[in-house]
């Protein structure tokens, strides 16, 4: 990464960007996000497969967003999770620009976010075949099978909300789940206030996950609540073509189609 | 035990289905009681965090019903909740709720006949299908309070 850190160098000794997000050595065999305010300490900046959380969680951050304009270092990803973002009013050309990492690992600038989304547009989002076949086996399911599963899978939450922390698409500062004028969500990790949180999350980010797995990788249980943020995405594809991150913003769930297909309603 | 009274929740747009059922009323056509109507601006308005709120407090069946595509009163709102019924229907189904015992319909301020016709049939289905026991159980919900009507 002698590019990127050649780059982030440049951009704070020319006060370009006054912080540059990105890697860094973490305890034990994790990296961890690092936030270069300093020319000197962007030496300690690295990339590699392990580089896996998605730093685009910190864009939306008062704190960060206060120190000027940044530069973030994104993975494909991490640059789909901008697009939203933009699209959502949450950044912009003149206070963030991307050091975006190619899938084959190598260091683009990109100028404005317009060629972000052209970049990210060239790639559908995929999802693996390990979690396909995860979605085959619950789909197969009797509906009896299904609630068992996932009152098992959900019951040992506790809601610590790594998950809702790791994600970019979850910068509400008031969160439905911590909203008690109505109680939408019962307090206790219990079955109900477990099962209602993550339908509440997966509905939320119904049209906006763009599928990176922090979520699921932040929760020290490993739940696999990103299982239900992917059949989102199936169903999206299936029911309405699919969709893409945007700068149009012509999000999946606040448009319409006059002519979308049900065949339930009677 | 008394015979089983399926409690049924209906989410209903003021503009359409709640007229359509005060005209099932005022057209005296007799049907099933166990429906607690409640009035909502507009399909659009319906929070599907409400459905599971109705499961959570004993609710065996839910209805939520609207104007039709292209009668909304403020011309799109129930083209929106269509999106995330279909949707949030699916997350449900996933997640193992019950989709059977939540019915969606289209019931305009003239359809009083099919208001009655829906709620006769929502009845009747959850009827067979029983109490909603697997989310009365998560939600404790007292089990002495399920047969009344
Ligand atoms: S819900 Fe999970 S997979 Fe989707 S964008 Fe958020 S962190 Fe990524
Ligand atoms: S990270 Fe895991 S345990 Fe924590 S709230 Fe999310 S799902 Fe629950
Ligand atoms: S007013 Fe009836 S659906 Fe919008």
């Amino acid at each position: 990464m002698v590019d990127l850190i050649k780059r982030t160098k440049e951009l704070l000794e020319t006060s370009e960007v006054k912080v540059v997000i990105g890697y860094e050595q973490g305890s034990g065999n994790k990296t961890r996000a690092l936030f270069v305010e300093k020319p000197e300490d962007a030496d300690k900046l690295i990339f590699d497969s392990r580089c896996v959380q998605n730093l685009a969680a910190y864009v939306t951050k008062k704190e960060i967003k206060e120190k000027g304009k940044m530069a973030i270092t994104a993975t494909l990803p991490v640059m789909r999770s901008i697009i939203q973002l933009a699209s959502e009013f949450q950044v912009n050309d003149s206070n963030l620009l991307v050091l975006g990492i190619t899938p084959e690992s190598k260091m683009i600038e990109f100028k404005n976010l317009v060629e972000v989304e052209a970049f990210v547009h060239q790639f559908q989002i995929e999802i693996d075949d390990r979690n396909k076949e995860m979605l085959d086996r619950l789909e197969k399911m009797t509906k009896a099978e299904r609630w068992k599963f996932w009152i098992d899978e959900l019951t040992p939450c506790f809601k610590c909300y790594a998950c809702r922390a790791a994600c970019p698409m979850c910068y509400c500062s008031r969160c439905t789940v911590d909203v008690n004028q109505p109680q939408w969500i019962p307090v206790s990790s219990d079955e109900l206030g477990n099962l209602e949180w993550h339908i509440m999350r997966a509905i939320h980010l119904t049209g906006r996950c763009i599928d990176c797995d922090a979520c699921y990788n932040a929760c020290p249980l490993a739940i696999p609540i990103n299982l239900l943020t992917k059949k989102m995405l199936v169903d999206a594809k299936e029911h309405f073509g699919g969709y893409q991150p945007s700068l149009k913003g012509d999000h999946l769930m606040s448009t319409y189609k006059p002519d979308d297909k049900e065949n339930f309603i009677q | 035990m008394a015979e089983f009274e399926p409690k049924i929740v209906a989410f209903v747009c003021n503009w359409c289905t709640y007229a359509g059922a005060d005209l099932t009323g005022t057209s005296r056509i007799k049907y099933a009681s166990n429906v607690r109507i409640i009035r909502f601006p507009c399909t659009g308005r319906i929070d599907y965090m409400l459905l599971l709120k109705a499961f959570d407090e004993g609710a065996d069946g839910i209805i939520v019903s609207g104007c039709h595509p292209n009668d909304c009163h403020y011309t799109s709102g129930n083209f929106h909740a269509r999106r995330r019924w279909i949707m949030f229907r699916s997350l449900c189904d996933f997640t193992g709720i019950d989709t059977d015992r939540i019915k969606f319909s289209w019931v305009s301020a003239a359809e009083g006949a099919k208001w009655a016709d829906i709620v006769n049939a929502t009845v009747a289905s959850i009827r067979e299908l029983g109490p909603y026991t697997d989310y009365k159980k998560i939600a404790k919900y007292p089990e002495k309070e399920v047969t009344h009507g």
